[in-house]
């Protein structure tokens, strides 16, 4: 046995196709006529960029869908890529106060993607007013949305921009590493055009540190952000590890968007080790692109696993199975992968896994997907900026309000700061970052502007989640917490 | 079960739910299919010398994508000879002979009403109602609304039909006038036997920023049209009721406008009106929404333990009276349960941009987890000694019953602005202090 394609075009263009598509005109009014536009309104709280969300949905409600879409893109200049990918139901839909009236809050995110796809499909410019340009310059490596989040800010605020990409094209994971069917590369290169529509340049297929030295770059640029995101998948560290058909998730992944969906190679009984959310990305793809049997293995149960739980249900509905309460123990085969030797596991009291002895036994697979999360840059990182403050686990130390390192002209965001988090974490963190540069270099501070659903919102409101992102369920779960404890304590 | 038959100036239905003189009441076969679904009585497509219309002829309100909230047309009466009208009407008659007919009419000189109102009485029609409220069209030919807002010409055209008069008279009124008793009075006086409201309100719906047209749209132009729909049910109750207390009126009433459900009869018969005439509705769903007017309007009545519809007739026209009768010393107040709070903050912002800011953001101490689910979320709290219960936020709030108006009783007897200016005048009482 062995990696093959094992689709058609036509088969692949309905199995890997967009599960929620885009509205029709009629969807959104309808959708967006529901909404209540609430004043100082949860939603916005619980959005790291802080988009106005009731704003953006009253102009799709009056068929101002332009607006709507600059509404969105000011806030989040990937915001078509962020309706499509955002974990909504924790962020934004899942403060929606209509939870506690009909439990069917707004849906956000498909009406966030209608408005960002009506100027990305019409080429609507929706950023008219062009910035003088205030002579100084700043440098960005790595060309994902933490970078993009930071540039496009930085560019509305005059600055010369360089973004540093060493892959072919830049976008980082949103270009590279989502499920096709959740987000397809055009969107996010789309997003790529709009951010150097705003003046930005993006050398591609350079590799800072190899090709061009940090040193030059600090010397030439005002100041650097580093958004260089994280590394490699986390090891097995098995025996086998290294035969063939045993792949990282994202380089799988990578597959998919670089290759024709009929030419991506995939075994006819997959494994993935891992249950976080590149794991069902992994798995479910390697489903829907043709493997017979495609399995997720992890060594917790399923109120254990990271996965979101719509992620979760995806997965089911594709008809991919689960092994719980399973780790591997080593790969099997002759060059190939044939199968994997796995082992029981069990939490313990602590709730952490462990093997349960003399349960080994022997699965048949053809491919093994490593989807264990992936790791820090320390290495890269200490060779890159010798004296970079990292963190306990290996993130860059920054001011969390300014994103400014322990270097004074070097800034930081997204992955390689927060240890893997959303594409909108990434984006949150690069204009926040781009406003901590503005404010360093001229000592003052860049305010957002006044949001029309907020208009006349006097002192002491909740605030936006731009300043303090608040996940609704997550706090409902914790607030529940603490009330039982107090009841049985 | 309620008695719901009805007897408006003698025209007998079993029930007070007639088809309003519109395109649904155009024929024979539409009529069968109206009585069939339920409908007590149909008022024809006003008859006449037959006109020709024009393509396009409808033109709708929508908001929130609800559609029909309002509606226009700038059709014209009927297009078909009398000799058809008057034969169908037969051929419905002979079928139905327990359900209301009634012919609607519009002609000119008083030869032609003489003519119609004995071709109605032959054709076996229960009743003639009068068109004098057309607004487009008809108007511009000296009938239609041009009679209907000129009282003298209203009572010389109601005194010829009177003359041969051998069935009830019903006047329609428009409602494109200042004071919709004036042209009811003239009725009267002229010896009508009833009257109806309203016709349809002068209107353009909407205007097409692409043609810079409006709709209907014919050939590059557009007309007036007849305003009608759910949207015009407030002007057409505040004018039945102007007629119904109107001591000089003293008519039975058939209440017209926006009338979609038995709520809205019930509405337009506790402020007067024996029948009810229905048209958008059924132009949007069909003759089959009777069947819930009827259903609905019997249940309200045996839960209030009425008899008959009749004894709904002119229940609320009493409580309806100038404001100068209001009693200034009654306050109600605005009222949150938390409880039901999502937190939307809606009358936080309406109360303070629209209305009187008596309505404060405050830190959720002892709410919980707090309306909008956020620790430490605002939540809006009512600042009594401001609020002038206005009910404002009672009516913007999105969740039913989350905001209520309770009364609070101010310790003061009644006094309304009349007895203020006499206590006033006669020096028993201090002026009330201004607004600050």
């Amino acid at each position: 046995m062995t990696l093959k394609p094992r689709t058609t075009p036509e088969l692949a263009a309905v199995t890997m196709a967009e599960i929620e598509p885009k509205y029709t005109p009629q969807e959104a009014k309808v959708e967006a006529d529901r909404c209540l536009y609430c004043f100082d309104a949860p939603c916005i709280m619980a959005c790291p960029t802080g988009i106005d969300i009731p704003g953006f949905i009253k102009k799709i409600s009056t068929n101002n869908l332009t607006g709507s879409a600059r509404v969105i893109l000011e806030s989040n200049i990937l915001g078509a890529s962020c309706a499509r990918v955002c974990p909504t139901s924790v962020l934004c839909e899942g403060a929606c106060v209509l939870l506690d009236r009909d439990e069917k809050p707004i849906k956000i995110g498909r009406l966030q993607r209608y408005a960002t796809d009506h100027v990305f499909e019409n080429n609507i410019n929706v950023f008219k007013n062009k910035p003088r340009p205030n002579g100084r310059k700043v440098a960005l490596i790595g060309g994902g949305p933490a970078s993009l989040g930071c540039a496009a800010e930085l560019a509305q605020l005059g600055y010369q921009t360089v973004i540093f990409e060493k892959k072919p094209e830049a976008g980082g994971l949103n270009t590279y590493g989502i499920a096709y069917y959740k987000l397809t590369p055009e969107v996010s290169l789309d997003e790529v055009q709009l951010v150097k529509s705003l003046g930005v340049e993006i050398r591609t297929g350079v590799e800072v540190g190899v090709d061009v030295g940090m040193d030059k770059i600090l010397a030439e640029f005002d100041a650097v952000f580093l958004g260089v995101g994280l590394g490699h998948t986390y090891q097995l560290d098995i025996p086998g590890e290294d035969k063939g058909g045993v792949v990282e998730a994202l380089e799988f992944i990578e597959w998919i968007h670089t290759k024709p969906l009929h030419q991506v190679p995939v075994g006819a009984r997959v494994a993935v080790i891992g249950c976080g959310n590149t794991a069902i990305d992994a798995v479910t793809q390697a489903k829907r692109l043709g493997a017979k049997e495609a399995i997720i293995i992890y060594r917790r149960g399923e109120d254990d696993m990271p996965a979101y739980e719509y992620e979760y249900e995806i997965a089911k509905k594709d008809g991919c199975g689960f092994m719980f309460h399973t780790a591997p123990v080593e790969v099997l085969g002759d060059g190939h992968v044939t199968g994997l030797r796995l082992v029981r596991t069990k939490n313990n009291a602590q709730g952490k896994a462990e093997v349960v002895p003399g349960t080994e036994f022997d699965e048949p697979f053809d491919m093994v997907i490593k989807a264990l999360g992936q790791q820090k840059q320390k290495a890269m990182l200490n060779k890159l900026v010798p004296d970079l403050a990292l963190d306990k686990s290996g993130c860059i130390d920054v001011n969390p309000q300014t994103g400014q390192t322990n270097i004074e002209k070097v800034f930081a965001g997204g992955d390689a700061r927060n240890g893997g988090r959303e594409v909108v974490n990434a984006v949150a963190e690069g204009k926040k970052a781009a406003r901590g540069i503005h404010a360093w270099l001229n000592g003052q501070a860049v305010d957002g502007p006044v949001q029309a659903s907020r208009l006349g919102c006097k002192d002491g409101v909740t605030g936006s989640g731009y300043d303090h992102p608040r996940r609704v369920p997550e706090l409902e779960a914790e607030y529940f917490a603490k009330l039982n404890e107090v009841s049985h304590g | 079960m309620a008695d719901l038959s009805i007897n408006l100036a003698g025209i007998k239905s079993p029930n007070p739910f007639w088809v309003a003189s519109a395109p649904p009441s155009n024929t024979a076969y539409q009529s069968h299919r109206a009585f069939e679904a339920g409908w007590g009585g149909v008022v024809w497509k006003t008859i006449g010398d037959p006109i020709v219309n024009v393509s396009s002829r409808y033109s709708s309100h929508d908001l929130a994508g609800q559609r029909m909230v309002g509606f226009n047309n700038i059709e014209l009466i009927s297009d078909r000879t009398p000799e058809t009208n008057f034969r169908e009407i037969r051929e419905v008659k002979d079928r139905w002979p327990h359900h209301a007919v009634i012919a609607s009419l519009m002609t000119d000189t008083r030869e032609n009403w003489h003519d119609m109102m004995k071709r109605s009485a032959d054709a076996g029609a229960d009743g003639v109602e009068l068109n004098f409220g057309c607004p487009h069209g008809m108007c511009e030919r000296g009938m239609g609304s041009a009679v209907g807002q000129n009282p003298d010409v209203i009572e010389a055209i109601v005194g010829w039909v009177m003359e041969a008069a051998e069935i009830p008279v019903i006047v329609k009124l428009t409602p494109n006038i200042t004071d919709i008793t004036q042209p009811a009075r003239a009725a009267k006086r002229a010896g009508a036997d009833a009257i109806s409201m309203i016709n349809t309100i002068n209107s353009i719906t909407q205007v097409n920023l692409d043609t810079m047209c409006p709709e209907p749209y014919v050939a590059g132009k557009s007309t007036h049209g007849g305003y009608c729909g759910p949207a015009v049910k407030p002007i057409a109750l505040n004018m039945v009721h102007c007629c119904a207390a109107d001591p000089l009126v003293q008519l039975p009433i058939s209440g017209i406008g926006g009338i979609s459900t038995w709520k809205d009869a019930a509405e337009f018969i506790a402020l007067g009106s024996t029948s009810v005439q229905v048209c958008t509705a059924i132009m949007h769903y069909g003759f089959r929404i009777v069947e819930d007017m009827i259903d609905g309007l019997n249940d309200f009545l045996d839960g209030k333990g009425y008899a008959s519809v009749n004894e709904l007739r002119g229940k609320a026209v009493r409580s309806v009276d100038k404001w100068e009768t209001l009693n200034l010393n009654y306050k109600r107040v605005a009222e949150i349960n938390y409880d039901k709070c999502i937190g939307c903050n809606l009358c936080y912002i309406a109360c303070e941009d629209g209305a009187h800011q008596a309505i404060d953001l405050i830190t959720p101490d002892g709410y919980g987890l707090g309306p909008g689910r956020l620790p430490g979320k605002k939540i809006p709290q009512i600042i009594e000694d401001h609020c002038v219960g206005c009910n404002l936020c009672s009516i913007v709030c999105p969740v039913d019953n989350c905001i209520t108006m309770v009364d609070r009783d101010t310790g003061k007897p009644f006094m309304s602005w009349k007895d203020y200016q006499e206590k006033l005048a006669k020096g028993e009482m201090e002026r009330i202090p201004a607004h600050p």
